[in-house]
Parts: C-alpha cells; structure tokens; sequence
C-alpha cells in the first residue's frame, strides 16, 4: 500500500517502505553506454570485487556510435575488452540504450533498474522503479547488485482531457514543466496518472517517463495495465496502481485546450505555447533521441513528409532510435518517404542529441529538435540555439524551413 | 585563504563538460576542459583550494561524472550552491568531491572574494560572516568520513550503510 514507488520498493526489500526511508534494494539490470561505461568500469575495478551478474549487466554503444574519433575508438575498446574479461554479452549497438533496454526485455513492471544515463527515468512508464546514477554508483552496483535508495516522497500528476490533434505526450511534459519549473520535482517520484494517460499508447508514456527528469525526479512512474504487459510481449501479469498513496503534491492538468508547446532556450524550463514561436528561422531540425525516437514517433513524421520536400535551407536528420525502429520504419516505406523529401536518415543512436557526433550546431545557428536538452552547448557550439518540441511540429517545421504548426498542415 | 568562483544558476553538466569534451576518463584531461566554453579561463586560473559558488540547481542535465570528477581534478576544494541537481550531489559525494547546499553565501560573495570553508561541518566564513551550510544525510555523511563511495564498499561492505539508515 502506498504511492507506486512505495509499492515497488517495499515489494523489493520484502517489508513495508514509506518516504523518507532510505534502503538497499537489489537491482534486476544495471546498464551503462560507451561514454559513462569506462568510468564506470573504473570504479568497478578499483573496489577489486567479482562481477554480480554478468547476464544482467548492459552496455549500450549508441552516444557515439560509431565511432567518429579516435579518443570515442578508444573507449569502446575499453569497453569491449572488460566484456570480454567478465563474459559480459549484453554489449548492444542498435540504437539508444533506454529504447534498447525495453526492447530486449530487461525492464520488468515492478522492477529495479540503474543507469549510468539520466534517463533512465524512462523505464518509469513499464511500471518499474528505474533511475539515472553516475558512473561510481553504476560501477559499485555492477560488483554487488545493489544500490542505495532514499524513498521518495511522490508528485502526482493526475490528467485529464483529450489531446487535440497535433498535441502529444511532449507537450503535456513541456507545459508541467513550464508550471513547476526545471528543479519542481527535485528528489521526487512522479506519478504520472488519470485517464489521459491512461488512453496513452505505451510509446507516449514513455516520453513522460523520459522528462520526468527533466524537472528534477528521481523517477517517473506510470501505472501498470492490460497494455503494459501487451508492450513487452509479455501475458497480463496485473495492474499495480497506487493505493491509499499519500502525496507530497497532486498537480491537475486539463489538456483539452493544449496547444502544442516549445521550449525555448536557454533551458528546458523556458517553455512557450508553440503560436508565440512560430516563424523562428531554424537551420536544423533533429527528430529523434530516448524522448521521442520510436516507430511511433516515426509513423507521425513520415505522414506529414509523404510526397513533400523539406526546406533545402534547413537541414533534417531523422534517427529512428533503434535498429527495430528503422527496421520497421524501412518495412513500412518510412525511410523512403524520409530521404525523397530531403531528409538525411542517420544510423540508430543519439545523433546530435549531445552534439557530439553529425549535425553539430555551428555559432548562431538555430535548431529544433525532438530531444529534451536545450541547455547552451548542448548540441555544439554554446552560442547557437536550441529549441524542443513534438515529432509534429519539427515535421511542420523541416517542411517549412520556421517553427512552424503541424495543425496547419493537411 | 581560497578563492570564489561565481556562477549563476542552472549551470548544467554541458557547461561544466561540454559532451565534446568527455571522450576520457583521465582526471588531469578533464581538468583541463572543466568550463572549457562556459568560463574559457577557468583552468588557467584556478588554484588548489579554491571554491566555487553557484545559483540554484548546480549541476543539471546530465548523469556524466565527468563533469563532478572535472572540478575536483582542478583542485576545488568544495562547491557551494543554493541547491544541487539531484544526480550531481550524489555523483559528487561518491567522489569525496565536498558539496554544501547553503542559501545565503550566493548573494553575500563576489567572483574573487575570500571565503575560508570547513567541509566537515559546512560553514563558510566569508566577509567577516559566517554562513551554515544544510547537514548532509547520514548515508552522505558515511560515505565522505570514507573518503569515496568505492573506498567505503571496498573496506566495509553494504553494511557500513545498513549502520546508519
Ligand atoms: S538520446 Fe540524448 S538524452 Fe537520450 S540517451 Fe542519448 S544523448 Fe541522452
């Protein structure tokens, strides 16, 4: 009994666990990707312990893969060569590691996962307890199966409403944070619930889930249905729902009147409706990333691009976030659809999610992207701009070569 | 006597190690790129036991223990915020790096001023004041007594936790 977090964690360490308590609680799966991995294999080796479960353990090639230096060359070699040491299989590169982790059925409803990534928040919308650490936690977790957890106090978001055509989970993400602020759930759980989320295919929740920390929780949780379970191919193991949660806060959102909405630089937190955007000039257009890269996210940018050209002024990457997506995405004539309007179609990863590889912003220039980070320098050079939106709007907006709204197609 | 370096709120892990800069692992290398773009002569200017002294939410974004293990290589001897990015905080301790959540030193300091901080019991004496920093959690408390989290897992097991939760 208790809120969602309250629920699992107390399941996990077999006696009731309230806020406020702090437990150890073993893990079902602790994953890193090639730029936190090395580290974390670092403090792995330097505890001079035995692995925990090499089975369980997960490294994701994705952040710069493949490599594009010598240094990123160096890393993955790192990597690979500790896998081989420990028998460590698990070593993926087929896109981003939250997509990734889900697919290949590592992210059970009730569970217990870390990630050397910050959103691995992302898992929160299958109902399992999930959270993003750095590199020392991941590598002490690695050698003992264990992590060390305070029991958050929860923020319930309860939603009601239809989403208007155009308006996707994102936005209502976006417009909370814009209510709460980037640190409004600082060391909380969210609990994202009521009937819209409820109406939500898997792939939306997910993305609230994925920003959840973005505004600072520690997770982001969905309840547990019928559809849950379908997701993960898995027979309908029950729902688990709060009961009889106590909240830190309920926050009510009514997104029947929603509009699509864009956050504006410097910071996530800097979230605008998307008409008082509208007509920014953009020399790029990203769609993809752990927010919005899914076969789902895909299917909405290729119904828009169909016959079209995006604008040879504006350059369009699309990244279907795993080998499955673009897989699906080519079956489907997504990817032809994508590269006759002009767009570049890159290999399943982040992309220029953190600037890091392709697409890397020049001084000044604009981008719009489906990610979640807009912070300066994020996608390269600190002094180009980077606004966040929905699949929607950043097909709208590579056809239009401006921020542009995707109601406005046809 | 150390030094303040100031900076404003919402400085994110980007800003303290752009994700173009992080394709290692060797401290001193990181050193080297902490505030590479954000604040260029940083890493000319930063002497051993200097602090920092930051806005809110120092620390955002990113999970990348680069940019904790950046500040500590520069020789920072601790970092003073109106309040910390949840996985930053906790990175930083792990790595023995001194963190004091403080709300009133960000308006009483300027860039260059002179602040003597005990990390031990978070009080930082700047101006002729004396500012009390929050007590950090139990857990926090044990792992930085230990030095680091690998120091105190190595040594002493999950136990050493058990102890104090
Ligand atoms: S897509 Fe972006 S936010 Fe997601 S894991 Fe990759 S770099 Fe991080």
């Amino acid at each position: 009994m208790g809120t969602l977090v309250e629920e699992i964690l107390s399941r996990r360490v077999g006696r009731p666990v309230h806020a406020g308590d702090t437990v150890i609680a073993e893990v079902d799966a602790v994953m890193a990707h090639d730029v936190t991995g090395p580290l974390a294999i670092d403090a792995f080796r330097s505890l001079e312990m035995p692995i925990w479960n090499a089975a369980r353990t997960i490294f994701s090639f994705d952040h710069v893969f493949p490599s594009n230096s010598v240094a990123a060359s160096e890393l993955h070699r790192r990597i690979r060569e500790f896998a081989a040491e420990y028998g460590i299989r698990n070593l993926f590169a087929e896109g981003i590691c939250h997509l990734v982790m889900v697919e290949r059925g590592f992210v059970r409803p009730g569970g217990v996962v870390v990630g050397a990534d910050s959103h691995s928040t992302t898992y929160g919308a299958l109902g399992c307890f999930a959270t993003g650490m750095g590199s020392t936690d991941i590598g002490v977790t690695m050698a003992t199966g264990r992590s060390w957890f305070r029991v958050p106090e929860t923020l319930r978001i309860e939603v009601t409403g239809d989403l208007a055509r155009g308006v996707q989970a994102k936005d209502l993400a976006l417009h909370v944070i814009r209510q709460l602020g980037a640190e409004g759930a600082n060391y909380l759980a969210v609990e994202w619930g009521g009937p819209t989320v409820t109406a939500m295919g898997l792939s939306e929740r997910l993305t609230l889930s994925n920003l959840s920390v973005d505004f600072g929780a520690k997770c982001g949780l969905c309840e547990v249905d019928a559809k849950t379970w379908d997701y993960l191919h898995l027979p309908d193991g029950g729902d688990l729902r709060p009961s009889q949660a106590s909240y830190s806060g309920v926050l009510r959102v009514d997104v029947s009147e929603l509009e699509p909405q864009v956050s504006a630089p410097p910071a996530i937190e800097n979230v605008r409706p998307l008409s008082e955007l509208a007509g920014i000039r953009l020399d790029e257009v990203f769609i993809g990333s752990c927010a919005n890269g899914r076969i789902e996210d895909m299917a909405i940018v290729a119904g828009m691009l169909e016959g079209r050209q995006v604008n040879p002024a504006t350059r369009t990457i699309i990244i279907p976030g795993t080998r499955t997506a673009y897989v699906q995405a080519l079956e489907r004539g997504y990817i032809d659809t994508f590269v006759r309007a002009g767009a570049v179609v890159m290999a399943a990863g982040c992309g220029p999610c953190l600037g890091r590889q392709h697409g890397t912003l020049g001084p000044g220039e604009r981008a719009l992207s489906t990610s979640m980070r807009n912070y300066p320098g994020r996608m390269g050079s600190p002094d180009a701009e980077i606004y966040l939106a929905n699949p929607a709007v950043a097909a709208a907006s590579a056809l239009a070569g401006v921020i542009a709204d995707p109601r406005e197609e046809n | 006597m150390a030094r303040v370096f100031r900076f404003g709120d919402g400085i994110s892990t980007d800003a303290i190690m752009p994700g173009r800069y992080n394709l290692t692992t060797d401290p001193a290398a990181l050193a080297k790129a902490c505030f590479i773009e954000n604040r260029p002569d940083f890493h000319e200017t930063v002497r051993p036991g200097d602090v920092i002294v930051a806005g809110n939410n120092f620390g955002c974004g990113s999970s990348r223990e680069h940019a904790p293990l950046s500040i500590k290589a520069s020789g920072v001897s601790a970092v003073v915020a109106r309040s910390f990015a949840r996985i930053f905080y906790r990175n930083a301790v792990n790595l023995g790096l001194p963190v004091i959540r403080c709300a009133d030193l960000y308006d009483a300091v300027q860039d260059g001023d002179e602040v003597v901080v005990d990390t031990e019991h978070g009080t930082i004496v700047a101006g002729g004041r004396t500012f009390q920093g929050e007590a950090p959690s139990a857990v926090a408390r044990r792992i930085s007594e230990a030095g680091s989290l690998v120091e105190l897992i190595k040594n002493h097991g999950w136990a050493a936790i058990e102890e104090v939760v």
